[in-house]
C-alpha cells in the first residue's frame, strides 16, 4: 500500500515536472514527437533508477567518512560515469536499443531529475515518507529510495508523452507568430500543470 | 561583451536554458534575484577557471573535468550559504546544488571558456551571469505582484492574490507571456 501511494503521489500529485520544475528543459527538448518523447522517457527511468541505487549507497559511506560536503561533487561524478558506462555497455550489447536511446544518454547527465531525484531520497527535503509513516521519518530506505526513483520517472515520462501528443497537434493550429515555438509550449505546460493541479489533496 | 549576454544572447528569453530553476525559485522577486547571483558567481568563476586549465586539459575528458571544476565552485557556494544567507538556503534548497547541472554554466565553459582568454571568459560569465539574474528578477516581481500582491517583500495589494501564479501553472504561463514580450521588444524571431 504504501509503494501505490508512493506512485500515486509521484506521478500525480508532486508530479516531477509539473509541479517540481526539474528537468524543464529536455521536457521542451525532446516533445516534438510522440515517438522521442517515448524513447528519452525510458532512458530517463533506467538512468533515475540505477543512478538512485548507486548514489544511496554512495551517501551511506560519505556519512561513514563525515565528508558530506563532498555530496555534490561525489554525486554528479557518478553519475556522469553511470551514464557513460551505461552507453558503452548498450552499445555492446543491444545495438538496436542503443539506436533507439544512444541519442539521449548523453543528454541525462545533465538533466537535473537524476541529481535531483538522488538528492531528494538522501535528504529529508521533499520526502513525503512522513506521510506514509515508515520507521524513520528523516530517511528511505533502499527499496523505498528505488521505488521512489522509478515512480517519479515514471511521473516524469507521463507528463513527457502527454505533452508531446498535445505539442504534436499544436503543430497543425495556427498561432500567433511571436507565441511560435518556446512560448506556446510553456503556456501548454501551464495547462497541463493546471490540470494536474486538480490531483493536489489525494494523497 | 556584457550586453551581448543581456540582450542579444539572454540566457532565459532568447537561449531558453537553464528553465528549472527560472521556474522552481522565482516565487518571489527575492528569491529570483538570489538564485541569480548564485548561478553568476558560479559562472563567473568556472569560466575564470576553465578559461586559464583549458590547454592543459586533454580533450577527450574535458565534459568530465569542467563538471568537476563547476561541482566544486557549487559546493563552495553551498557552504558559503549555509554559514551566512541560511534562510535564502532553506527557500532555495534542492535548487542550490543542482547548478552543477544548469545547461547554461557548461555551456558557457563549452562554447566560451575553452577557446577564450581569462579575461574575456571572465566578462562573459559576467554577462551571461546578469541575463539571467535580470530574467529570473523580472519573472519573480511579476510573479510576486499578481500572486502575492507585493513587490520585494512589500505589500502593495491588499488580500492574497492569484494563487496560481506562486504555484506551477502560473509560473510557465508568466514566463511564456515575458519571452513573447521580449521578443516584441528586440524584434527577434525564435
Amino acid at each position: 500500500m504504501e509503494y501505490v501511494i508512493m506512485f500515486i503521489s509521484a506521478i500525480f500529485v508532486n508530479n516531477i515536472v509539473l509541479s517540481q520544475f526539474l528537468g524543464v528543459c529536455p521536457f521542451l527538448g525532446v516533445s516534438k514527437r510522440v515517438d522521442t518523447a517515448l524513447g528519452m522517457s525510458a532512458a530517463v527511468t533506467f538512468v533515475v533508477a540505477l543512478a538512485t541505487l548507486v548514489t544511496y549507497l554512495l551517501q551511506g559511506l560519505l556519512v561513514k567518512l563525515h565528508i558530506e560536503f563532498m555530496q555534490t561533487v561525489s554525486f554528479i561524478l557518478v553519475i556522469a560515469g553511470l551514464v557513460q558506462m551505461v552507453e558503452i555497455i548498450l552499445k555492446k550489447i543491444s545495438p538496436s536499443l542503443y539506436q533507439a536511446l544512444g541519442i539521449f544518454l548523453p543528454l541525462i547527465t545533465t538533466n537535473c531529475i537524476v541529481l535531483g531525484v538522488a538528492i531528494q531520497v538522501v535528504t529529508n527535503e521533499y520526502s513525503f515518507i512522513n506521510n506514509v509513516g515508515a520507521a524513520n521519518p528523516n530517511m528511505m530506505n533502499l527499496p523505498q529510495a528505488v521505488v521512489f526513483a522509478v515512480a517519479t520517472a515514471i511521473g516524469y515520462s507521463v507528463a513527457l508523452i502527454l505533452f508531446a501528443g498535445i505539442r504534436e497537434q499544436l503543430e497543425l493550429s495556427n498561432v500567433p507568430k511571436v507565441f511560435k515555438g518556446v512560448p506556446i509550449a510553456l503556456i501548454t505546460a501551464g495547462i497541463l500543470a493546471l490540470a494536474f493541479m486538480g490531483f493536489s489533496g489525494l494523497v | 561583451m556584457i550586453s551581448d549576454g543581456i540582450i542579444k544572447n539572454n540566457p532565459t528569453f532568447v537561449l531558453v536554458l537553464g528553465m528549472c530553476p527560472t521556474l522552481g525559485t522565482t516565487t518571489s522577486a527575492i528569491n529570483g534575484m538570489g538564485m541569480g547571483l548564485a548561478t553568476t558567481f558560479v559562472l563567473i568563476l568556472s569560466n575564470i577557471v576553465i578559461s586559464s586549465v583549458a590547454k592543459i586539459i586533454p580533450d577527450k575528458v574535458r565534459i568530465p573535468s569542467y563538471i568537476v571544476i563547476i561541482a566544486s565552485f557549487v559546493t563552495i557556494l553551498q557552504l558559503l550559504f549555509q554559514a551566512y544567507l541560511p534562510s535564502l538556503y532553506e527557500t532555495l534548497g534542492l535548487f542550490i546544488p543542482l547548478i552543477v547541472v544548469n545547461c547554461i554554466v557548461l555551456g558557457r565553459a563549452e562554447a566560451f571558456a575553452n577557446k577564450h582568454s581569462v579575461c574575456d571568459s571572465a566578462l562573459d560569465g559576467i554577462g551571461t551571469g546578469l541575463g539571467f539574474t535580470i530574467a529570473l528578477t523580472v519573472l519573480g516581481c511579476v510573479r510576486e505582484l499578481l500572486g502575492s500582491g507585493s513587490f520585494f517583500g512589500l505589500k502593495l495589494i491588499e488580500g492574497d492574490g492569484m494563487l496560481a501564479f506562486i504555484l506551477a501553472p502560473g509560473a510557465f504561463i508568466a514566463l511564456a507571456y515575458l519571452m513573447v514580450i521580449f521578443r516584441k521588444v528586440t524584434g527577434k524571431k525564435a
